[in-house]
């Protein structure tokens, strides 16, 4: 009566939990997941895992085969005899000490060999990006094209990118689990991630150490784009320099490359430059009108006027190129091009960043941008001059 | 000579040695009672750190879900993990420690019966003190490992940090002077005979777990003082801009936080090891690899805490070092279950409640250790760490192993420490329910995980796929909170029934069961001379019976027990006041003044302790 009550029992959560593991097996339904590698080091990581669940299954089908058959066999009643009372067997004993020994060496070899890959260091043609956690943002910056953007940060397909890495405040850490594992990023030194992506898209991302309130709302994006399109968005990003003062164009002469910009106001881009800028290169466009890259709609001009009445201008800067270092709030100047605002928390709608604007302690709580007693019509027009950042 | 035998109606109240009313439970010496203290009170924390799992499971039920808000979710899980760990695991093993450690090496009480006591005082007052901060809205919230520089009083400024830095340095000092009681205790009081090799496996590892103790609690007691430093005094040992290091704080608490998780470990592979030969009707398959590969896995616990840290950057030597000796601690954990599989092989199994939970261990433990081995290895466990996936093991050790375990050791000596046999059909449903809804609960962590949910977060959005498993997550971290429901209705159904169990319901082989149920006030009539392991199955077989008649009671007249006393109660508020006082001066609400005073509290409290009649 008991054994099969017992064996019910068992194959009831056995088929429970087949069912969630079937269920849950398709790495496919999750966007973040780090079971489909788009990149060399998750790659790396993964078929090191692959390796080791490989063996893990077999001890798990073994031993845990081995305790259901001693259940069954060796059930007894109160009243049958004593068994026979055994102490141990040297022999036995030494086999499955050598067993799994061997089976963990062999897991070893491989894991030494991926530890050292994964500590390699890129090559010269790697591409340099500095990331910067803060809470609860992220700060990304090309030093070779002089540009800092925040929470979406854009990288070339099939070129290495070699992330150097600090925190402004303390420890965060990046995580694109398509493409890398993780890094913490620390205050006091540097530490270093790089990958490759293999695969153009847009992936989700995640602050992967505890930092604070809400560390659960550190996300940020990647953009892996072909070589044409990324070569095209950084040229765009060095159109995005300062603003020209209200009222009249800035002082200084014209951009060394590039088409002239025409009259001296801010207005949608002509057109890209087709050349991608070095930094030395492109610190010449602070001299000249800032673009914002995007049309300019109802309410721009007084969120204008009201990013620096308001004080916006004093955390964030609108700048891509030359961007000040040490802004306490991200960088805004492509701000309404990005997917995703407050870092991952709002999907970049005009209504959510008119939201954003009035009321981040109610969105985020405890995010640093302070509710600034802003009216709704003005959320609006400082949205609409934040969209027309692109 | 002194002691005379009695009839059951002859033997007065006072001479089963108990004192009746509360004065006597608070200046009680006696192990036995202070074990079940501990039991009591670390299963009300127990309870507690449940509800606030349950709490969290409701909040990550739904995606973006306000049921809780981002701080108060922070200092829930903080609370949840803290309360586990220091206020439920490892009292409850404590109450073990106590109720059976001087029972199974034959001696009459453990080595020092007032530090004892005052060793679950001050963890009561531990433990009230860091839920104390519930009551000022300043509840831990930067997670049970508090990582530097989060923890500096610039990011966090409030008292939350204090009350958990304080609070662990007073169950600290707890912990260590327990530890110091039954490490001496194991070495000096063994009844003759009891060779160390002729111990009981539960005090075997218990003595590791002591060692593993005094060896490991030290380093959090400097960290958790440099830190206090830090915030009160204006030091920099973790924080940044003052020349200090975070990671300082990390290899300190790791150094500590290892061997901290084989301290919850051992005793349930102490309790493991004993209820597993009993209901199997056969001894322990391996001993001396029992013993050995104990000695084993605390050694080497000491030398894999930077397997925590494998995404800091550490560089590939120092990576590889930790991956090795964290794969190279399988071996002996492997040893161990293969040892219990060959104890039930060839056995004649008897499936009562304990062995139940005994077996679920096994096969939950085999669970843990295998995703454990999975994170052994830092490229694949910086896609591991920080997320669910990590999670999903340590519930596995920790609940799938220690609380499996605990539970069994609950079941199996119930009827030793309160002389009344638990239901048991309803810790047979117990089981069942506890074994599916952890399941239910913590096998989908592992998915989702590994596809990318990150842990200590207050929500997770909608369209990254996470609902569907932790919808499943909460609808079994609610079937597990009712199992436990079911234990509680057996513990009160059992509190009513008359103290009828037999001194040795379940043909045990160590001393304890050579004594009535529960045990007389000072344990054995006579101390016992021991000639082998497994002493009573010895006896037992000498005398050709499976089981030795009834104890009779005796009157005590003649045997020496140690006073009742009030200075380890006074000396434990002591303790209580520094850390009370040194909170107030921290938060500039008094002086220094206030500490002075409590500390001469203290010092008052061990003189008057020191210098009464030892009785």
């Amino acid at each position: 009566m008991l054994r099969t009550a017992a064996w019910r029992s068992r194959l009831v959560t056995a088929l429970c939990l087949l069912t969630v593991g079937l269920l849950a097996c398709s790495p496919e339904h999750y966007p973040q997941t780090t079971l489909l590698p788009r990149g060399d080091f998750a790659r790396i990581a993964d078929h090191l895992l692959d390796t080791t669940v490989k063996w893990a299954l077999l001890v798990f089908v073994l031993v845990e085969g081995v305790l259901i058959y001693a259940i069954f066999r060796f059930r007894g009643k109160p009243e049958d005899p004593e068994p026979h009372q055994t102490h141990g067997n040297t022999t036995v004993e030494i086999v499955w000490t050598v067993i799994p020994a061997l089976i963990l060496a062999a897991i070893a070899v491989p894991t030494v060999r991926a530890i050292f890959q994964t500590n390699a260091t890129p090559g010269k043609d790697a591409l340099t990006i500095e990331v910067v956690g803060h809470q609860w943002w992220w700060e990304f910056r090309y030093p070779e094209y002089n540009l800092t953007t925040a929470n979406e940060l854009h990288v070339p397909v099939g070129r290495t990118v070699s992330l150097r890495m600090g925190s402004a405040d303390v420890i965060h850490s990046f995580w694109v689990p398509q493409f890398a594992g993780k890094r913490d990023v620390f205050a006091n030194r540097e530490t270093r991630l790089w990958f490759k992506a293999e695969v153009e898209g847009e992936y989700p991302a995640q602050c992967g150490e505890f930092c604070g309130i809400q560390h659960a709302r550190m996300a940020y994006r990647i953009k892996a784009q072909g070589p044409e399109e990324f070569r095209a968005w950084v040229a765009h990003m060095q159109t995005l320099g300062p603003p020209p003062p209200p009222g009249g164009p800035p002082p200084g002469g014209k951009p060394h490359r590039g088409p002239p910009p025409k009259g001296g106001r801010p207005r949608a881009q002509a057109g890209p430059p087709d050349q991608v800028m070095t930094a030395t290169q492109g610190s010449t466009l602070q001299q000249s009108p800032g673009g914002t890259g995007g049309p300019q709609g109802p309410g721009y001009a007084d969120g204008e006027k009201l990013f620096m009445m308001k004080g916006c201008v004093g955390c964030h800067s609108l700048q891509a190129v030359n961007a000040p270092k040490g802004m306490v709030g991200p960088n805004l100047a492509n701000v309404g091009a990005r997917s995703y605002i407050a870092a991952g928390t709002l999907k970049n709608t005009d209504e959510n960043l008119a939201l954003w604007i009035r009321n981040p302690q109610g969105i985020k709580k405890g995010v640093l941008m302070p509710n600034l007693g802003v009216s709704e019509p003005e959320s609006r027009a400082l949205a609409a001059y934040l969209r027309a950042h692109q | 000579m002194a002691t005379r035998v009695l009839d059951q109606h002859q033997v007065p109240a006072a001479a089963h040695g108990e004192h009746t009313g509360l004065w006597s439970w608070i200046t009680t010496v006696d192990h036995k009672r202070i074990g079940i203290l501990y039991g009591a009170t670390a299963f009300l924390f127990f309870l507690m750190g449940g509800i606030e799992a349950l709490l969290l499971r409701i909040q990550l039920g739904t995606p973006d879900n306000t049921f809780l808000s981002a701080e108060r979710y922070n200092e829930l899980f903080t609370m949840h993990g803290t309360t586990m760990i220091f206020l439920a695991i490892m009292p409850l093993s404590a109450m073990f420690f106590n109720f059976l450690i001087p029972l199974q090496i034959g001696a009459r009480d453990v080595a020092f019966p007032r530090l004892n006591a005052f060793s679950y005082w001050v963890f009561l007052l531990g433990g009230l003190f860091l839920n104390v901060s519930w009551l000022f809205n300043a509840a831990p919230d930067q997670g049970w490992f508090g990582y530097a520089n989060l923890t500096s009083r610039q990011y966090s400024p409030g008292m939350n940090v204090d009350f958990w830095m304080l609070g662990l340095q007073i169950l600290g000092i707890a912990s260590l002077a327990a530890a110091v009681n039954f490490f001496v205790t194991i070495v000096n009081l063994r009844a003759p005979g009891m060779k160390l090799m002729r111990m009981p496996m539960f005090v075997w590892m218990s003595f590791i777990t002591q060692v593993l103790l005094l060896m490991a609690f030290p380093v959090i007691t400097v960290a958790l003082i440099l830190l206090m430093f830090d915030r009160f005094f204006g030091t920099h040992f973790f924080v940044p801009s003052g020349g200090g290091d975070p990671i300082l704080w990390q290899h300190l608490f790791w150094i500590f936080g290892h061997p901290e998780v084989y301290i919850l470990i051992l005793p349930a592979f102490g309790i493991i090891s004993e209820v597993l030969p009993v209901f199997s009707r056969k001894p322990l398959f391996g001993y001396a690899a029992m013993v050995f590969s104990g000695v084993f896995i605390a050694f080497l616990g000491f030398g894999v805490w930077s397997h925590h840290m494998f995404a800091t950057g550490m560089g590939p030597i120092a990576d590889t070092f930790f991956a090795l000796s964290t794969m190279l601690i399988a071996i002996p954990t492997g040893v161990k279950i293969f040892n219990w599989i060959g104890t039930m092989w060839g056995g004649s199994l008897q499936f009562r409640t304990p062995m139940l939970f005994a077996i679920g261990f096994i096969a939950m433990f085999i669970i843990g250790g295998l995703s454990g081995v999975m994170h052994s290895e830092p490229p694949a466990d910086l896609q591991q760490t920080d997320t669910y996936f990590i999670v999903a093991h340590f519930h596995y050790v920790m609940f799938g192993g220690s609380i499996f375990g605990l539970t069994a050791g609950a079941y199996y000596w119930w009827p030793k420490m309160f002389g009344r046999m638990l239901n048991e059909r309803l810790g047979k449903l117990h089981f069942w329910l506890m074994l599916i809804g952890f399941n239910v609960t913590f096998f989908p962590m592992h998915f989702v995980g590994l596809n990318g949910m990150p842990r200590r977060t207050y929500t997770y959005p909608a369209g990254l796929g996470f609902e569907t498993l932790n919808r499943i997550e909460t609808v079994g971290a609610f079937i597990l909170g009712f199992s436990f429901l079911i234990f509680l209705i057996n513990v009160i159904q059992t509190w009513r029934k008359p103290r009828n169990a037999p001194a040795d319901p379940w043909n045990g082989a160590t001393l304890e069961w050579s004594i009535p149920s529960p045990p007389q006030e000072w344990n054995f009539a006579q101390i016992p001379v021991v000639h082998g392991r497994d002493a009573l199955w010895e006896t037992k077989r000498e005398q050709g019976r499976t089981a030795l008649p009834e104890p009779a009671l005796v009157s005590g007249a003649g045997i020496h027990l140690p006073n009742p006393s009030f200075w380890p109660l006074v000396s434990a508020v002591g303790v209580a006041s520094v850390f009370v006082t040194l909170m107030l001066l921290g938060h500039d609400k008094a002086g220094p003044l206030p500490v002075v005073a409590a500390v001469a509290l203290l010092f008052f409290g061990v003189y008057r302790w020191a210098f009464e009649p030892a009785g």
